[in-house]
């Protein structure tokens, strides 16, 4: 059991895909301007990289070397425009504003990195454990950076006013930094900063 | 059999694409309805906030059917074609801008000394919406697009019965960065356009978007919209897709013959 948890949730503190492996950099800069476009996004990975995840897995034993990173993208591609589809069908505002980082899930190194490093040597039910929990880990990375932008970019969370902005009548006036892409940069920097500093033991040795 | 034969390679890799294939097809088609129907809906939508007909609580179908009639004017001679010429390309149900405009035979090249709004292809046909109250015509909205700084902005203007004041506009789709460019979208703004003239005495368009605030006292305020801060580019672009579209390269024909029926009466 402690295994099963260990696998869960060591990726969202002691393992991020983000702030210890720096993996999915690209997206997390790219869909974090506001918390709602992040939280879709942040289900679209943890349902891709599961279920890519215990797909490969599934299959390990028959993968054939030679064409093993063409059947996990022909996998994690399949799973990626499935998912862009039900968002397209159930969440269509959102997915006007995520446009084309949905597609880009399948570049996102964190599901083949996961395929690669745990699915292809493990059982299926902890592969998909494992999906669940970089899924996880992605996840708080892309809402702490999503809040933070929201908040100071636009005074808002979740589309809700939270500092009344200037150009309303308020007394907040909104940083344009944190709505572009660079802010993200910085609050990932941070978060890193902040991570390691807690658990020294993530620093790479010189 | 080891894994690495020929033959088994070739199983797997046909067993995979098969089963991922199929499961994206079933995807696909159980969910194209749904998509399809968002996707008008959002259309309807923006045609109701242009034309300021949306109202909180109320079905927007119904208003749409309530209020709105849609229209396909030829945009060369400015004259609404009948309901017989319409077609599977040409009709006011699912009318794609950007199909029609790549159709060979209801598309064109727009030449680029005309083409301010970096579009490149037009449709001859336009859909346009009639706002209607007991059979009066009360406003005109009209579909524009044209290119910002990152993308082609798509929307809506809508014209009041006097065929020069402004009633509103909004876009529904772009790639504008969030917060700048992507303001196009604010509400705030969007109010600004609201009353504005767009066309002088003579007719000629006018209205434009300008750096900064404008000036309120000036007699020129009237044909002004101020301009959004931290996204110049796509303001200009903004500026440019109204001008091109009111002008006689879109509208004008149109929207010439509407004010000959309308001030002849």
């Amino acid at each position: 059991m402690s295994k099963v948890r260990s696998i869960l949730l060591d990726p969202i503190f002691n393992d991020n895909p983000i702030a210890k492996q720096i993996l999915g950099i690209c997206s997390a800069l790219a869909v974090t301007s506001k918390l709602e476009t992040s939280i879709v996004m942040a289900l679209a990975v943890i349902f891709v990289v599961a279920f890519s995840n215990l797909a490969v897995s599934l299959i390990r034993h028959l993968i054939p070397s030679s064409i093993r990173i063409i059947v996990e993208m022909t996998i994690i591609a399949s799973l990626v425009i499935i998912a862009d589809q039900i968002i397209k069908a159930y969440a269509f505002d959102v997915s006007k504003q995520l446009s084309v980082y949905v597609g880009l899930i399948i570049t996102n190194c964190i599901i083949m990195g996961r395929a690669e490093a745990f699915a292809l040597k493990n059982p299926p039910v902890e592969s998909f454990i494992d999906g669940i929990g970089n899924g996880l880990g992605y996840t708080f990375v892309l809402l702490a950076v999503g809040a933070v932008r929201e908040l100071f970019g636009a005074g808002k969370l979740l589309g809700y006013t939270v500092f009344s902005i200037n150009t309303e009548g308020g007394w907040y006036m909104p940083n344009g930094l944190f709505v572009l892409s660079p802010s993200a940069f910085i609050l990932i920097g941070l978060l890193i900063w902040i991570i390691r500093t807690w658990k020294p033991e993530q620093v790479e040795e010189e | 059999m080891s894994n690495d034969s020929t033959r088994k390679t070739i199983i797997v890799a046909l067993g995979v694409c098969l089963v991922c294939s199929i499961l994206v097809a079933t995807a696909a088609v159980s969910l194209s309805g749904r998509q399809q129907a968002n996707k008008k809906l959002d259309k309807i939508k923006n045609i109701l906030i242009a034309g300021d007909l949306l109202e909180d609580n109320k079905d927007v179908e119904k208003i749409y059917k309530d209020k709105i009639k849609p229209e396909i004017v030829n945009l060369e001679t400015g004259r609404i074609i009948s309901k017989d010429q319409y077609n599977e390309t040409l009709n006011v149900d699912d009318f794609d801008i950007k199909k029609v405009a790549d159709d060979p035979e209801y598309g064109k090249r727009v030449p680029s000394d005309i083409d301010i709004a970096l579009i490149k292809k037009m449709p001859k046909f336009m859909t346009i919406y009639e706002v209607k109250d007991m059979d009066q015509i009360e406003k005109y909205i009209l579909p524009v697009y044209g290119y910002g700084l990152w993308s082609t902005l798509y929307g809506f203007l809508a014209l009041d019965k006097d065929l020069k004041t402004v009633q509103g506009i909004t876009f529904y789709e772009h790639g504008e960065t969030p917060g700048l460019g992507g303001e196009v979208d604010n509400p705030r703004w969007k109010q600004l356009w609201k009353d504005k003239i767009a066309f002088d005495d003579d007719w000629n368009v006018k209205l434009t978007v300008i750096k900064g605030k404008v000036d309120a006292s000036s007699p020129e305020a009237k044909y002004q919209v101020d301009g959004l801060s931290g996204s110049t580019l796509t303001t200009r672009g903004v500026d440019h897709l109204v001008k091109f579209w009111l002008s006689d390269n879109g509208y004008g024909p149109f929207l010439a013959n509407q004010r000959e029926g309308m001030y002849n009466e």
